[in-house]
């Protein structure tokens, strides 16, 4: 097997006794102290992620935003500098290359924030479809470091090593700024349904920004957060995780996500495949479902309809740490996606009864 | 970590309490930290029959689904149906926490799981 990669902080991990993982070749804490705690944190306090491992690509020169447009299926010619967007990059067929986070320096300057383990694929993906426009494609991954400070008390903690108001950056916007004396990309975003901000760093400086975080927040209850919580949280709040809700054979529109995909704007890659998907209406879905039998759905589960046929299968799965409830989404027939209807999950030998319910586990909790 | 001196042990970080020819079954202080916070807890329906080394249960914590395997083959006579809706009893208190009592086939069986002390050396070496 190939060595692991690393992030910048793996010695600050394996310092403090964290549980590590291999995340899609990387050498990953999963938790700290231990997930339900380390979920609650971030529900109620903060929580501070090493999400390093994301990868980073800046496309550059004159014909950026319009390169970009080509990419995305969201509208990103609505976008001025220093806002971001998210949006899905669809192949020809309709199906999801990647969800990704668009940051806009300038019309000629936008940073792509892709999945750790769609990196190579999605940086091959560019290069091919910007060829024929005045565009430079950098994978940036390497050189950046990237932390996520999430939860209630994250604005609080973040105003102890800047020199301007936090509140100052709005929802899904960024600055340029110093953090603890170290200039990072800021951006008010996350992946945990919480308020809170991500932040780019130099990948050597990574470890003394992670510091200056955890010693902010240590009287404000602060606790080092692993992949295993990021998964709960985000699973929690409905938001997509890449290889679970979506694929390059899940179009956006079948995860829920039409509300990123502007079929009336300019034409972009798979738009026409997403059109008629529209139009033919779609023959499978993302729902969300409650369980009422016995046992915790898991991603790759079956799925079955009330006379036993099989109609899907679970993405994602937990008993959901502040939702109290055994809850899963699963890409299910249309015909059985109605709230209400009743399936069954395949948990090994048996099958445990569920209603389809809203997918809306947890109400965000974004300062907009 | 806690071992009581009193309990038998499997490779599988199970204990094993024998009374005769029937055998109480939990898992360890080492196995719940592993797993972390327990959510669920399958439990098998009281009479099937178990070869050793077969799964009986499966318990749940909140990121995985792990096996429990039966350390001698044999009859369940009995399930903990407190932990149908506290699976969390076995992170506080794994050695309180039974899952099953099992008649076992042949006593000779038991011979092979390990004491205290061996099974004390087992852990610290999966731990390096």
């Amino acid at each position: 097997m190939a060595e692991l990669k690393k992030t910048p902080l793996n010695g600050i991990h394996r310092e403090a006794g964290a549980r590590m993982i291999d995340f899609g070749g990387w050498d990953m804490p999963v938790q700290y102290s231990g997930l339900t705690d380390e979920h609650r944190a971030v529900r109620e306090r903060a929580g501070l992620f090493d999400v390093s491992h994301m990868g980073e690509c800046r496309l550059t020169g004159k014909d950026s935003e319009r390169a970009v447009n080509r990419l995305v299926t969201n509208d990103i010619s609505l976008m001025t500098d220093g806002q971001i967007m998210y949006s899905p990059m669809c192949n020809e067929q309709g199906g999801t290359v990647d969800d990704l986070i668009v940051y806009r320096l300038d019309r000629e300057n936008f940073f792509l924030v892709i999945n750790a383990s769609n990196t190579d694929k999605d940086v091959a993906w560019i290069r091919e479809h910007t060829k024929g426009y005045d565009v430079t494609v950098t994978d940036e991954s390497p050189q950046w470091g990237q932390l996520a400070l999430q939860g209630p008390e994250a604005q609080t903690i973040l105003s102890d090593l800047v020199d301007f108001p936090p509140g100052d950056i709005g929802f899904f916007t960024f600055r340029t700024v110093s953090v603890a004396g170290i200039e990072v990309i800021l951006s008010r975003s996350g992946y945990t349904g919480e308020d809170g901000f991500e932040l780019y760093c130099p990948a050597e400086k990574a470890a003394a920004l992670w510091k200056a975080l955890m010693e902010a927040g240590s009287g404000k209850g602060i606790l080092p957060c692993g992949l295993g919580a990021r998964d709960t949280l985000r699973f929690e709040a409905a938001l997509p995780l890449y290889g679970n809700e979506l694929g390059d054979d899940i179009s956006p529109l079948e995860a829920g996500l039409g509300i990123f995909v502007k079929l009336e704007g300019e034409d972009f890659i798979g738009r026409a495949a997403l059109l008629k998907q529209k139009d033919e209406g779609l023959k499978r879905k993302i729902v969300g479902f409650e369980m009422t039998g016995k046992g915790i759905p898991r991603h790759g589960y079956p799925v079955f309809d009330g006379q036993d046929k099989e109609i899907g299968v679970v993405t994602t799965g937990y008993a959901a740490p502040t939702v109290g409830k055994t809850v899963g989404l699963a890409l299910i027939d249309a015909g059985s996606a109605a709230l209400g209807t009743e399936i069954r999950i395949g948990i090994r030998a048996k099958k445990a009864e569920a209603l389809v319910c809203s997918k809306r586990f947890y109400s965000k909790k974004y300062k907009k | 970590m806690n071992i009581p001196e009193d309990l038998k042990y499997t490779r599988e970080h199970e204990w094993v309490k024998i009374d005769g020819d029937v055998v109480t079954i939990g898992i360890t202080d080492f196995a719940q930290s592993e797993l972390g916070d327990i959510v669920y807890v399958e439990l098998p329906e009281t009479d099937s029959e178990f070869d050793g080394d077969e799964s009986f249960s499966t318990i749940e914590s909140v990121k995985a689904a792990s096996d429990i395997f039966m350390p001698v083959a044999g009859t369940v006579v009995e399930v903990n149906g407190d932990l149908e809706d506290n699976a969390a009893y076995i992170n506080e208190d794994p050695y309180g926490s039974w899952i099953v009592k099992v008649k076992v086939n042949n006593e000779d069986d038991l011979d092979g799981l390990l004491s205290a002390r061996e099974y004390r050396e087992f852990c610290e070496k999966e731990q390096d």
